[in-house]
This record gives C-alpha cells, structure tokens and sequence, in this order.
C-alpha cells in the first residue's frame, strides 16, 4: 500500500474528531455517575469534581432502591422494549422482504406510503391513539405501549431492511427455490441470516427512543403497575423537588439496562458470515 | 426421460418484450448451448424453463408433460448459477443435501448421494467446510455437485465458467464434457464464450434479441450459417463481410469470408492490401489489411508468418469457402 504514509495523517484526524465527538457524547454520562454517588452538598459545591472518602455518599441508590417499585419499573421498561423490537423486527423485516422480493401492483406506493410514516411523528395522532386506547380497553397496559412503538418504529426498520435485501443475491434466492425451500423458509433461513448485521442496526435505533420515551408512558399507561423507569424517575423530580441524588441515581442505573442490550445487538453487527456466499 | 420442448414461447416486462416467440425441441440427453450477445434473454430464457420466471405466453413442456404451472423444485431440474450461489451458513454437504432433504428422502439415501456427487467431483475433502473456505473452483464443483446429487431430468446451467480464470475454465469445462457423458442428462448451457459453446455442445441456439436466428450443431453453424448474425457470431475472430458491388458480384448483397479462409502472397492474388496491424498468437497469426478493393480485412494464417505493418501483400479466398447473403441478412444457398 502505497498509501500508507498520506493516509496516516488523514487516519489521526478522522480519529480526533472521533474522539472528540465521542467524549463530548459521553461526559454528559460520566457526570452523571459521578456525582450519584456524591452527598447533596458536593454535587452542588463541586459538580465536576470525582468522589472522595469525604464526599462518597450513596444515599440516592439506598432512596431508589427503597423506593419500593423500582424492580418492577426497571421490568416494565425491558418487556416493552424487548417485545416492540422484537415486533418491529420481525414484521419490518417481512414488510421488507415483500416489498424488496415480489413485484406487485402498488409496490412502490406502499414503499412510499412506509417511509412518509418516517417523517411524521407518530405523536401527532396521540389523540387518537388515546382515544383508541380507551375504546378498546388498553389504557394502563403494557400492551399499548407495545403496540404504540411497534408503529413507531417500523417505517424505518422497513426503509433499511428493505435496501439491504435487495442486495442479496437473487441467485441465493432462486437457487433455494430450486431446493424446494417455501418462500417462508427462503425469507427466515436465507435472507434473515444475510441481513443480521442491518437487524442489528435497526435494533439499536429503535430501542433508544423507546427507553428513554417520557411521553406515551405517561399519558398511556402512568399506573403504578405499568410504570418505566423513565417516567418513575420523573416522579422523583416531583415528589422530592431538590433531591438530585435519587434522581442522578435513577438515571444512572436506568443506564445499564440499554447497555447490555446494545452490547448484545452490536456483537451481532460486526459478526460477518455473509463473506463467500456469492462471489 | 429428459426431453424438452419450448412452443412460441413469449416473455415481457412490462412493456419491453424481452423473449419474443421461442419455438426449440431438446431431445433427451442432448448438451444444448444458448449463446448470444449481452441482453439478448438467454438467462430470462433459462430462468423461463426452470420456472423462476413466468411466461408471459406459450407453453414449456418437459418429458411430455406441461410444466408452466409446476413450481421449480417440482420440475425435475436442477439449475447451477453463475454466481455458485451457495448457502453461506451450511456445509458443502448440507449445500448439497438441502434439496433431498425437503423434498423428504431418506437420510441413508442423501448420503449415498451425496459421497457419489462429491467423489465424482474430488469435493470428498471438503465436505465440512463452509462455502466461505472454499476457493472459487471449488465452489462452483460444490454448485455442480448440489444440481447432481438432486438426479434430475435436465441440468440447467447459467455461465457457470465466467467467474473462473482461464486455466480453471478449461479444467471446469472439461469436467462438466466428462459429467455430461457419464450422467448421460440433458443440459442446456448459457454461455458468452464461443470456445465453451463449441466444445460443449450437441445443439448450438444462437438468440439475439430474443428471437432464435439458428439451431444446429457446431459445425453446420460454422458451415453453413444462416445468416449474417450467426456467421459474425460464430467463429473467432469474425467473419470478413464485403460489399458484393465492390466485387461485381450481383445476385448477393454480401460477401462473407472467414479469416482462415483467405491466403496471403507478397506477390500477386485477388486483392491487393496494405497491413494495418499484425497480431502473433503462437499457434496462429492475425493480420488485417487495408485493402483497396474490400475495405478492411482480417486474415488468419496458421503458424508464424512475419509481416510488417506497411507490407504490400495479396489476400486471396480458398475456393469455395465464400457465404453470399441476400440484401435481407439470410445465407443464399
Ligand atoms: N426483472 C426484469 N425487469 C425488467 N427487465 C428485465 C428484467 N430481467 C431482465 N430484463 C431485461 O431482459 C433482457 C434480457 O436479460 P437477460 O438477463 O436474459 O440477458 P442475458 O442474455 O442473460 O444477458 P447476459 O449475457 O448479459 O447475462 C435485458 O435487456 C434485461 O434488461
Ligand atoms: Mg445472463
């Protein structure tokens, strides 16, 4: 590579905005660890400085924790998270696959149709959504909150799965069809495996939002049952309006649900195995 | 068992008519080589008869028995791409055994199967490996080795060479004249190249356009080509088409020679040129002239000839070699 040379100052700037962006994305974070585990008085005195013997204090997990539900807002967060990706998913990648595999009337209008569902806020319709909700019985399940991201969040797993399937090889596809192998089976044991790494990323983009979403937990399901820990942590600012330490508490440790999940997802981003499979 | 017979055949897509009325009769255990240039339909043909692509007219029979409705894995054929096409996350025997397995066979059977195709191939040393740890030559013996292992009516085989380098080719190609004899199977092959075409096939179909201009075999299209596509077509390099005004010839519109067919004197012949350009292959030696009379020619001579660009030399036809075509394209005989 004769490039090497010119490439290696090109490399050391592209990492130092990496860097850069990336220590500017994660102080926030780190601050917010660092003084949850400080007394009241040191966050304020001293925002940015580290625990020390005098000021380590974990009074705010010991009121969080004692808070009695916060287990149970901690459960409600995951299954909804867990189950509206998985939803979106499975029915994104389907929608994608018809769409991307079979020409018939009305195709490209439908794929439009999807992507419009990208641009327009699907909180536009809480209303109505509300309404529904109440008319069919759902309002304080976890099952609306479900359905509600599931809606949210696939346009966009449509429109990137969709582009990543047309790349698969119709060859590999066909010569399934040769085999024998059902559509059914040629979309989950051919085309599902190829598009792994793109699941990933669509994964990750849904689960964020739905995590950290304050919005329809409270107006859809606010009981104490069905509580998330996002919207449980909004409660604290307002049962305790200058209690930061439970608050900065809430947050951290609502921080590490969303990191297991990401690290599962990311592994299967980089992991490989379509290399070889058509030339 | 194997025969196949294609009647007025017709595919569009969308308003393009890409297949134009194919009328061929495929007899059983004949090697039959669609060529033709880029774009002309020889894989939509292809992908027509495995049942990947529907018809939009005409019926596809197969052993008799009409197959237009049959989905492909029903159709008894077995088809190699050119791209392999291999399952990435299955094993080279699990590649090959898939198709048994859904269609329900027995295990012990599969295997059988399976151990046969693969020594045929020299796959034997392979089989736990993943596509992804084969080389391209081999992959494409263990796309080969899944369209055996299924023992079907017809082979279907799209440029399946064309990813391969040269040497690998030969090989490949010699491999596949071998398969075709012991498995005694009817093949129809697509292919670019006019040296696979040749040695391969029983049945040459040249298409363009979606409209078959000749079937036959190698030697008849090279003989007696039917018209003014299929004799540029065919052979290598082409035919030298000339003006018959420019002859005197007047009951024909061109005038074909093949550059083999013409000799070359420095002193005297049927028309005089001027080398342009000389090409020295080893076994043979391309020359093309400027010639006055008939424009620009290509000569072929065998062994090694020295000419220089610039040489004044005579360009004389073998008796009896010419093709006369009419004002239409088509060969008068
Ligand atoms: N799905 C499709 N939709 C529209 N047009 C198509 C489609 N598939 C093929 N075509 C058109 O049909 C024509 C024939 O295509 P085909 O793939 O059969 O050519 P080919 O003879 O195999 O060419 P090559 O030698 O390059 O493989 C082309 O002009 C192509 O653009
Ligand atoms: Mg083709």
């Amino acid at each position: 590579m004769s490039k090497a040379r010119t490439s290696l100052t090109r490399t050391s700037l592209v990492h130092l905005a990496l860097i850069s962006y990336a220590i500017i994305s994660v102080f926030p974070v780190f601050l917010t660890i660092i003084n949850s585990m400080k007394d009241r008085n040191a966050i304020f005195r001293n925002p940015m400085q580290l625990p020390s013997p005098k000021t380590f204090d974990l009074v705010g997990y010991y009121t969080v924790l004692g808070q009695g539900d916060f287990a149970n807002y901690f459960q409600n967060s995951f299954i909804v998270t867990v189950a509206s990706i998985a939803l979106v998913l499975l029915f994104g990648a389907m929608a994608a696959f018809a769409l991307s595999e079979y020409r018939f009337r009305g195709n490209t209008l439908m794929g439009l149709y999807l992507a419009i569902g990208i641009m327009i806020p699907i909180r536009l319709g809480t209303v109505a959504i509300l309404q529904g909700m109440v008319a069919t019985g759902l309002v304080n399940t976890l099952t609306a909150l479900v359905l509600v991201y599931t809606a949210q969040g696939i346009p966009l797993a449509v429109f990137i799965l969709s582009e990543f399937m047309r790349t698969v090889s119709d060859d590999l596809k066909n010569a399934g069809r040769i085999d024998g192998l059902s559509e059914y089976s040629i979309f989950f044991r051919l085309v599902l495996p190829l598009v792994r790494p793109a699941m990933a990323t669509v994964a990750v983009f849904t689960m964020i939002p739905i995590w950290n979403d304050l919005w329809f937990p409270l107006i859809l399901a606010p009981s104490e049952a069905t509580k998330t820990v996002t919207l449980g942590s909004q409660i604290f600012i307002g049962q305790f309006v200058t209690n930061w330490n439970a608050v900065l508490a809430a947050l951290s440790l609502a921080i590490f649900p969303v990191l297991v999940l990401y690290l599962v997802f990311s592994r299967q981003l980089i992991r490989g195995i379509t290399s070889g499979a058509v030339k | 068992m194997g025969s196949l017979q294609l009647k007025s055949v017709r595919k569009s897509f969308g308003t393009v008519d890409v297949i134009k009325g194919i009328d061929l009769d495929v007899k059983d255990g004949e090697f039959v080589i669609f060529v033709g240039p880029s774009g002309c339909g020889k894989s939509t043909l292809l992908r027509i008869i495995a049942g990947l692509e529907d018809a939009t007219s005409g019926s596809i029979t197969i052993d008799g028995a009409e197959v237009v409705t049959v989905p492909p894995a029903k159709r008894g054929i077995a088809m190699v791409f050119q791209s392999y096409a291999l399952y990435p996350h299955l094993s080279v025997k699990d590649n090959m055994g898939l198709g048994l397995k859904q269609a329900g066979t027995p295990k012990d059977e599969i295997e059988k199967r399976v151990s046969k195709a693969s020594a045929m191939l020299s796959l034997e040393k392979y089989l736990a490996r993943r596509p992804a740890e084969l080389s391209g030559g081999q992959r494409q013996r263990v796309a080969i080795g899944r369209a055996i292992v299924r023992e079907p009516k017809l082979f279907l085989f799209d440029e399946p060479l064309s990813n391969l380098d040269a040497a690998l080719r030969v090989n490949t190609r010699l491999e596949i004249a071998r398969l075709h004899r012991e498995l005694k199977a009817t093949m129809i092959y697509v292919t670019h190249d006019q040296v696979e075409a040749m040695t391969l096939a029983d049945k040459i179909v040249v298409l363009d356009a979606g409209v078959i201009q000749q079937v036959g075999s190698p030697m008849e299209l090279y003989n007696r080509p039917a018209n003014l596509f299929v004799a540029g077509f065919i052979g290598s390099p082409a035919m030298n088409f000339i003006d018959a005004g420019r002859l005197g010839v007047t009951d024909a519109k061109t005038i074909g020679v093949r550059p083999e067919h013409l000799s070359l004197s420095r002193d005297n012949g049927e028309w005089q040129g001027k080398v342009v350009h000389v090409e020295h292959l080893g076994a043979d030696t391309i020359i093309y002239l400027e010639s006055e009379k008939v424009g620009l020619i290509t000569v072929r001579l065998f062994g090694e000839h020295h000419y220089a660009v610039d040489d004044v030399v005579f360009a004389t036809s073998a008796a009896g070699q010419t093709h006369r075509f009419d004002a239409n394209g088509r060969a008068i005989r």
